[in-house]
């Protein structure tokens, strides 16, 4: 199967979508050869505007054009919008509601080998406590490119995020469709004992798990979650109430990511075991990605076991 | 400048310090101090320079003013408020919950309001977005954003201050307003930013400093700032905090306290007799 690194993905996404909409324009913080807005910036060197290593103003400057009504992508790696900027992207983009696109590239363990202090596993959990802010996170080039397009005509602050390493292109580009905030069922039957609800790299172990359990007689449903925030709570608890148990596994810490989210709804309106599998609240370091992704549990195998240990 | 026109903005500058009191006395909260020594340049640039509309506050061409001090509130509402976006009266409502006059200023919800500020050291960067947006867009708009010699104490000031720079916004002009005094005292003391000039000389803009409250000055300051091509401009004015308020005048306490009632009278009674010597009563 093919690999693309949806970073890669949202460079190509930006040069379809500035003809869709042509007042974009797209920051970047000295990264562009990272996020890939380099590529945008070659087709389209008039609307690119680096802003040099300055994540702060970079997304302050662009809450001020949003709010002249031009679409607007901030670009640069997750863990200097969601952190380091975080006050900014609440007080200044989220508080006035504007319409900014922050594209968080290089998000998670699977940075690599720059290790702890750029592998960001908080960001989902950082950009779910700013009201009204949109999180979506792709999980390969196909839901990639869809969701920056979705854009055009999406209003409102959302954090999208992307990731460094490239990934199995497995949606169909032929029959795939993007809707923000709906989840995807990428397989279910009638007799699921458990769910594995995933979003962005983990999505396709997800599928590999479960086609895993399905040989050992364990039927498991697979939902694709890209929009973390509005969450699709119909699809999770609907998940909740047919299979019993869910399993949640997302490249980002246990802590305030996906897993948070599916426990905060389950608990309170269909309280049935989740188990969260993501980065258990330490520090990641340097190593090559693959690698690290297995080291830290990261991988259909472990997704297979963690979720037969889990239904016994 | 014009005589008439000066005693028409010096009558308008008191009726705003008057809307600034009558806010944080009914807030019982708030920041006053600051509030008043931009009164004078915020009635210039609302009264006489801004090309804006109270009956189409969100029109595309409009000059745009984000208040980077944006505690400073309670002069951004009055006037407005007082160039008839909404009524004076509503500046009793200040800080209340249900009011609009949100404690610092929200765009979307106060006409008039161009930006959302109160954490400060944001504001001079969404200003430059809209300047950005207006150079790529072949806007005619200028866009104008209020610091406190305060705010410059961080960093994202001097971010925002290079890009400015970096990218040639002469559509851009800021003013820091130097009345020298932050909550915990005077600013060289607590975090000297001086000299303020050098610095921004430094970063690549055209730099203009006034007396705040000489209107003569104010006007040729921003005409001058309008002329600069090629850099974006910055106003420092050399302020009083408090201005017009005599017990409030130079004094650090001033900068987000509310006057008692013994107080707010005696404010009042002051702002009144200037108004009564103005209009010649």
């Amino acid at each position: 199967m093919e690999k693309i690194a949806t970073r890669i993905s949202y460079g190509n996404a930006l040069n379809e979508l500035v003809k869709i909409r042509p007042d974009l324009m797209v920051l970047d913080a000295d990264v562009a050869h990272a996020t890939m807005t380099m590529m945008f910036e070659k087709e389209n060197p008039d609307r690119h505007f680096n802003c040099g290593i300055q994540e702060c103003n970079m997304l302050g400057t662009a809450a001020g054009i949003a709010s002249t009504g031009k679409l607007v992508f901030a670009s640069c790696f997750a863990m200097f919008a969601a952190g380091r900027a975080y006050e900014i992207a609440r007080n200044s983009i989220g508080y006035p509601r504007l319409n900014v696109k922050i594209g968080a590239t290089h998000a998670g363990i699977s940075v690599g080998e720059d290790g702890a202090s750029h592998q960001c596993c908080e960001d989902i959990a950082l950009m779910r406590t700013i009201p009204g802010m949109t999180i979506i996170n792709p999980a390969d080039d196909v839901e990639a490119k869809a969701a920056v397009l979705a854009m055009a005509d999406f209003n409102g602050p959302t954090y999208l995020r992307f990731g460094r390493l490239p990934v199995p292109v497995f949606n169909n580009p032929e029959t795939y469709k993007f809707e923000v905030g709906k989840g995807i069922t990428l397989r279910d039957s009638d007799s699921d004992t458990v769910t594995i609800i995933a979003t962005g790299l983990l999505v396709y172990p997800a599928i590999e798990a479960a086609e895993e359990l399905a040989k050992q007689g364990v039927n498991a449903r697979v939902i694709n979650i890209h929009t973390i925030k509005p969450l699709d709570e119909e699809l999770v608890l609907k998940a909740a109430r047919e299979t019993g148990r869910i399993v949640v596994a997302e490249e980002h810490s246990i802590i305030g990511g996906l897993g948070s989210a599916v426990a905060d709804i389950v608990s309170e309106k269909c309280p049935v075991p989740v188990k969260k599998l993501g980065v258990n609240d330490t520090f990641g370091h340097s190593g090559p990605a693959l690698q690290l992704l297995e080291e830290f549990g990261l991988t259909a195998e472990n997704i297979f076991k963690v979720t037969k240990e889990f239904i016994g | 400048m014009d005589k008439e026109l000066k005693k028409r903005l010096e009558i308008t500058a008191t009726k705003v310090r008057m809307g600034i009191i009558e806010g944080v006395y009914n807030a019982k909260s708030g920041h006053p101090g600051g509030s008043l020594s931009i009164a004078d340049i915020m009635t210039y640039l609302y009264n006489h320079k801004m090309n804006i509309d109270p009956q189409n506050p969100t029109m595309h061409d409009r000059d745009r003013l984000v208040l980077s001090k944006g505690h400073t509130a309670p002069c951004l509402y009055s006037v407005l408020a007082n160039r008839g976006y909404f009524p004076v009266d509503e500046l009793k409502t200040l800080r209340k919950s249900g009011s609009r006059l949100q404690g610092h200023p929200v765009m979307g919800k106060v006409p008039g309001v161009d930006y959302s500020t109160g954490s400060l050291g944001q504001g001079i960067s969404g200003a430059c977005g809209m300047a950005l947006s207006g150079k790529v867009g072949g806007d005619s708009y200028r866009v104008y954003a209020v610091l406190g010699d305060g705010e410059i104490q961080e960093g994202m000031v001097w971010e925002a201050a290079m890009f400015a720079a970096h990218y040639k916004l002469d559509n851009l002009c800021a003013i820091v307003d130097n009345n020298g005094l932050q909550i915990d005292g005077k600013i060289d003391d607590v975090m000297s930013p001086y000299p303020i000039d050098e610095k921004f000389k430094a970063f690549g803009w055209n730099v203009i400093c006034i007396n705040a409250h000489d209107f003569d000055e104010i006007e040729s300051a921003v005409n001058d700032a309008e002329l600069k091509s090629g850099q974006p401009t910055v106003i420092i004015q050399k302020s009083v905090k408090g201005k017009g308020v005599s017990f409030m005048e130079n004094l650090a306490n001033w900068h987000g306290a509310a006057p008692n009632e013994e107080q707010y009278n005696q404010a009042m009674s002051e702002l009144n007799a200037k108004l009564n010597e103005l209009e010649g009563n």
